[in-house]
């Protein structure tokens, strides 16, 4: 078995560990990108569609447009990458040693790194997860799985389409389908509102007079071989589906759309601390897990909407991983844990120090209009048109916020009030 | 001395074992037919996996079902491991919570005893916290079966196939018996949707369908198989709270209880529902709510905390085969000479899935007046797939350096390896599958079965088969349908010659 | 005759929510929009209503079958079939750029490739 050895190990090759592992290059850090496929990119080589880079590039471009961009950049620097490489399992040997082992088809490779950055993505939840009931015909296919058929692989799953989930993922292919001569019947979303962006909901739906059912669920599936129709219903106020008001929709194929959840694989078993709504780890303004040196970024951490956030958040956890590597350690601070007050469903990062600026991603539990979003113990107050769980809250909070804190303070509070 | 031929209709863990049972005497030349693209896809692939210890058959109803589950559970410790299908044998415990639990729960030890079922015992609480640590609070004590294993059903079943054929079996997959043909009082063949099978003997083991085949052969008019379908819960295997044993609540006269077992992956599983369909429901395995509901709320009674429904990784339904009465029809003719029916065959039939094989073997022997003359050359093992998870690294690295296809990862949430995709393809081809299908392989490899449940790797492991097989990626069949409907541009191209 | 209309600005992922104020087929007032390309996004919406098509179109002998494009410009909502019907019998040989030109001139704008595909030679 071959051993190597380096200051920062980044596994997982999309936009968030590509941004990762040019950062931590370009930091000075003896870096290596490890990356289960053939190739780099992650899911924005699939993303054909526009919407990618309007922070970042300043510009609007398609998710292959962007992260072509980034990958030239990785290429300029000679960032060193180990592809068609599974991770295997992450040893702690002590605070400055990790293994990582890593199955190539060369053999195993035993990585010994001073810290890691964990940008290994999202999962999309399944039929069973979301309580779907009935026959489990072929034809049903996550919505990232058919993204990777259709757009990369130019494969058409079906032709009469139904989707589960208003997510954006669903809406995006969608259009998709629509624009490659498939028929999409209708989506379902059993919550009152959609769970994507607006914007997606007029040019992927809207635009092609396609149904969104929103208060609705898909109560089951019917088919012998194949899907034949899918039996949706309204929805009361327990989400539950109400008695009589059951209809069928006859169609070929379901896509699944409802949600992506960040998969952890070898970083649960070794015990790091999990926020359950966020599904991701529990982190410092780092971006550090509970375990010392290893680090998360992107879809890894919580779901995002941007690729530039989750490109910030690879950055953000370079830098991490250099402090942590000049320090020996993170020095320990006062850390100010990050407390979710009224409608705010989730915050990361979890701890705060104080002590230099720091960027917090939040997301709503409930859309509200004409709100404010506020932490009152330093005193920030910003106004927003409207809030939504699809679009994610981005603050920067600058050091000097927070000199207005008190020095015994351990907790802030971030809420959402209305005007 | 004459070789008779054999049809076996039903390629399910009873007609498979027959087959491998058949297969170590000279006197056969068998054919082992089967209407779906892969083996064990019938009752065998959707049931709760238990290998009975036999103290709930009742020897004054069900006779040979009493005698034949005691000695399958004994068979099934040797077949397992010359077919090298995992198994495990933690011991079963049917737990009551009040006296009147108790004292219906203390009648299967007198079954257990008139059945010669070993160490079945009532335990209470402080011992079954020892053997149980995460029972239910409200458990008073058990009735504890310590020789209650567990198996993957559709794992036997690919193993019993293998063997069989590496012995000489011939499998015909996506044939269908359509009609049982009798000319003179004789077993004349099968006619099916791939032509006409000559036969000498046919044995009925089509499960769900052994009513219509006898029927077709002019026996048992009066029988009929009915659909009982039982709905199960899976939960990922990094819950908190799993069974080290096999727990069951005690059957009552209105229910028959549930379990909650820790599979052989490490899978906890829920369930069955026990539902009666109507007769034309053969095909119904849809799941319902009301049903998984109630495995749910059961559940509650057997283990100390469930984990939340949205770590189910899985929600299916299995259909059982119910013959009238429960009893088993096994029976072989004279006339027609040369039918045999196995027929029916409900719970415990997994469990007896060995000794029922060797019982119809003898029936044939006596029935038709065939003097058996054992193979000296017959193989009774049969290698698993080399896999790679749960394999200290050093020994991974030692695999990868003979096959490199053992260092590409393909399903990242079960660590498959593109080398066992490639050898679950090969052992498809093998054993004859006209179609190689992703559940065939999934049900081979594991690959699909876990997390994600397929989304990140199911396409991945289409492009291997594609490749393979040199075929269309859009046409590589998932389980009875293809994967795609063609290309991206196929419904524009369909549109452009509509308007011709 | 003044009339309001909501809309939603499809120009970012803020999608915001615009008031808009016309006056027979002109835009006479944009509130809700954080950024300018709101009010600019108001005035064609009423107007001449334009989308970016983006697709993917077949690729013999490169390291993905397909390459994925898009209009540079948005073209009118009206013509987004003709342009899918353009790209239905479109293939291109490998390699391709990004920006390279797939198909010229169609509803007053061309079609771009938007993805790298290596040339890979076959045995």
């Amino acid at each position: 078995m071959k051993a190597l050895e380096y200051d920062t190990v980044v596994i997982g090759g999309g936009p968030a560990g590509v941004a990762a592992a040019i950062k931590a290059t370009e930091l000075g850090l003896k870096t290596v990108l490890v990356e289960n496929r053939d190739l780099l990119g992650g899911i924005p080589l699939q993303c054909v569609h526009p919407g990618f880079g309007l922070h970042y590039f300043k510009e609007d471009l398609t998710g292959t447009q962007f992260i072509a961009r980034l990958l030239d950049k990785l290429e300029k620097l000679g960032v060193e990458r180990l592809l068609k490489a599974h991770v295997h399992s992450i040893e702690y040997l002590d605070y400055n040693n990790k293994v990582v082992n890593v199955i190539t088809s060369k053999g195993v490779v035993k990585i010994f790194a001073k810290t890691i950055i964990y940008a290994a993505g999202a999962r999309e939840r399944h039929l069973f997860e979301i309580g779907v009931v009935g026959d489990r015909p072929d034809g049903i296919y996550t919505a990232g799985e058919a993204q990777t058929l259709v757009d990369i692989y130019g494969i058409m799953p079906g032709k009469e389409i139904v989707i589960i989930g208003s997510g954006d993922v669903g809406l995006i292919m969608a259009r998709r389908f629509t624009l490659e001569g498939a028929k999409v019947k209708a989506v379902i979303e059993i919550l009152q509102y959609p769970g994507g962006l607006m914007r997606n909901v007029l040019q992927c739906l809207n635009d092609f007079n396609i149904p969104l059912l929103l208060g609705h669920t898909a109560v089951k599936v019917v088919g012998k071989k194949r899907v034949e129709k899918v039996v949706v219903a309204k929805v009361d106020e327990n989400l539950k589906p109400i008695e009589g008001t059951e209809f069928e929709i006859p169609c070929d194929t379901v896509i699944l759309s409802a949600g992506l959840r960040p998969y952890l694989g070898v970083l649960e078993k070794l015990g790091i601390s999990i926020d359950p709504t966020t599904g991701g780890p529990v982190v410092n303004e780092y971006l550090e897990t509970s375990i010392p040196g290893i680090f998360v970024a992107g879809n890894a951490l919580v779901i995002n909407d941007l690729v530039d956030y989750v490109v910030e958040q690879g950055e953000l956890a370079a830098e991490g991983a250099k402090v942590f590597i000049e320090n020996n350690g993170i020095p320990t601070k006062n850390w100010k844990l990050f407390e979710k007050g009224r409608n705010i469903r989730l915050v990361v990062p979890h701890y705060v120090s104080g002590e230099r600026d720091v960027i917090v991603y939040a997301r709503v539990a409930y859309p509200e209009r004409n709100v404010y979003v506020e932490i009152p113990e330093i005193g920030l107050k910003l106004f927003n048109y409207g809030v939504r769980p699809a679009q994610m809250i981005r603050l920067r909070l600058r050091k000097d916020m927070f000199s207005k804190l008190g020095a015994d303070v351990n907790k802030i509070l971030l809420e959402v009030k209305p005007r | 001395m004459s070789k008779y031929k054999v049809v076996i209709v039903g390629a399910g863990v009873i007609g498979s074992s027959i087959a491998r049972v058949l297969s170590s005497y000279e006197n056969f030349d068998i054919t082992l037919v089967e209407k779906e693209p892969d083996v064990g896809w019938g009752a065998s692939k959707a049931n709760t996996s238990i290998i009975h210890p036999g103290h709930e058959e009742d020897p004054d109803i069900h006779p040979l079902r009493a005698k034949l589950c005691v000695k399958g559970n004994g068979m099934w410790r040797t077949w397992t491991r010359e077919l090298e299908i995992p198994a495990t044998w933690p011991g079963e415990l049917m737990i009551f919570t009040n006296d009147e639990e108790e004292k219906e729960a203390r009648k299967y030890i007198k079954l257990a005893q008139l059945n010669s079922v070993p160490g079945v015992r009532v335990i209470y609480e402080k011992e079954l916290k020892t053997l149980e640590p995460n029972i239910g609070r409200e458990a008073k004590g058990a009735v504890y079966a310590p020789t209650a294993g567990l198996i993957t059903p559709f794992e036997a079943v690919i193993a019993l196939v293998e063997n069989a054929v590496e012995n000489g079996v011939k499998l015909m997959t996506e044939t269908e018996v359509l009609e049982v043909k009798v000319g003179d009082g004789r077993i004349r063949g099968v006619e099916t949707n791939r032509g006409f099978f000559e036969a000498d003997i046919v044995i009925n083991a089509a499960g769900l369908y052994s009513d219509k085949i006898s029927h077709s052969a002019g026996v048992e008019l009066n029988f009929q198989v009915k659909p009982r379908r039982g709905e199960y819960l899976l939960f990922d295997t990094d819950v908190e709270v799993k069974p080290r044993r096999v727990l069951h609540t005690t059957p009552t006269p209105i229910t028959k209880g549930i379990y909650a077992i820790t599979t052989v992956h490490g899978n906890l599983l829920l369930g069955p529902t026990a539902e009666d369909l109507p007769i034309e429901a053969k095909d119904d395995t849809s799941t319902t709510v009301r049903g998984l509901d109630y495995i749910y709320q059961e559940a509650t009674k057997l283990l100390r905390e469930l984990p939340p429904r949205s770590k189910a990784i899985k929600t299916y339904a299995g259909l059982r085969p119910e013959p009238p009465g429960g009893h088993w029809l096994i029976k072989a003719y004279s006339d027609p000479w040369g039918f045999v029916n196995v027929a029916g065959i409900r719970s415990p039939g997994l469990t007896s899935a060995p000794a029922i094989a060797e019982y119809v073997t003898n029936l044939i022997s006596e029935t038709f007046d065939i003097k058996l003359v054992k193979k000296n050359n017959w193989n009774p093992y049969r290698r698993d797939i080399t896999r790679l998870s749960n394999r200290p690294l050093d020994e991974v690295d030692e695999l990868i350096k003979k096959n490199p296809d053992y260092g590409e990862i393909v399903c990242y949430c079960k660590g498959v390896s593109k080398a066992e995709i490639l050898e679950a393809i090969d052992r498809m081809i093998k054993i004859g599958t006209k179609t190689i299908t992703l559940d065939g392989i999934k049900f081979r490899t594991y690959a699909g079965f876990g997390t994600c449940q397929g989304s990140f790797c199911r396409w991945r492991i289409a492009k291997i088969v594609s490749e393979k097989l040199g075929i269309p990626y859009y046409n590589v069949v998932v389980k009875r349908s293809k994967y795609g409907i063609g290309d991206v541009k196929t419904l524009w191209i369909e549109r452009k010659g509509e308007r011709g | 005759m003044s009339s309001e209309l909501e809309l939603t600005c499809i120009m970012c992922p803020a999608s915001c929510t615009l008031k808009v104020t016309v006056e027979g087929n002109k835009v006479v007032k944009v509130e809700g929009n954080q950024c300018p390309l709101g009010a600019e996004f108001a005035k064609t919406e009423i107007s001449n209503p334009v989308r970016y098509v983006m697709s993917v179109v077949k690729v013999k002998g490169g390291d993905l079958p397909t390459v994925s494009v898009i209009t540079r410009k948005p073209v009118p909502k009206n013509c987004i079939w003709q342009v899918m019907e353009a790209l239905a019998k479109v293939e291109v040989e490998a390699p391709v750029e990004i920006e390279d030109v797939i198909l010229r001139d169609i509803c007053g704008t061309d079609i771009i490739a938007t993805r790298r595909v290596k040339r890979v030679l076959r045995e």
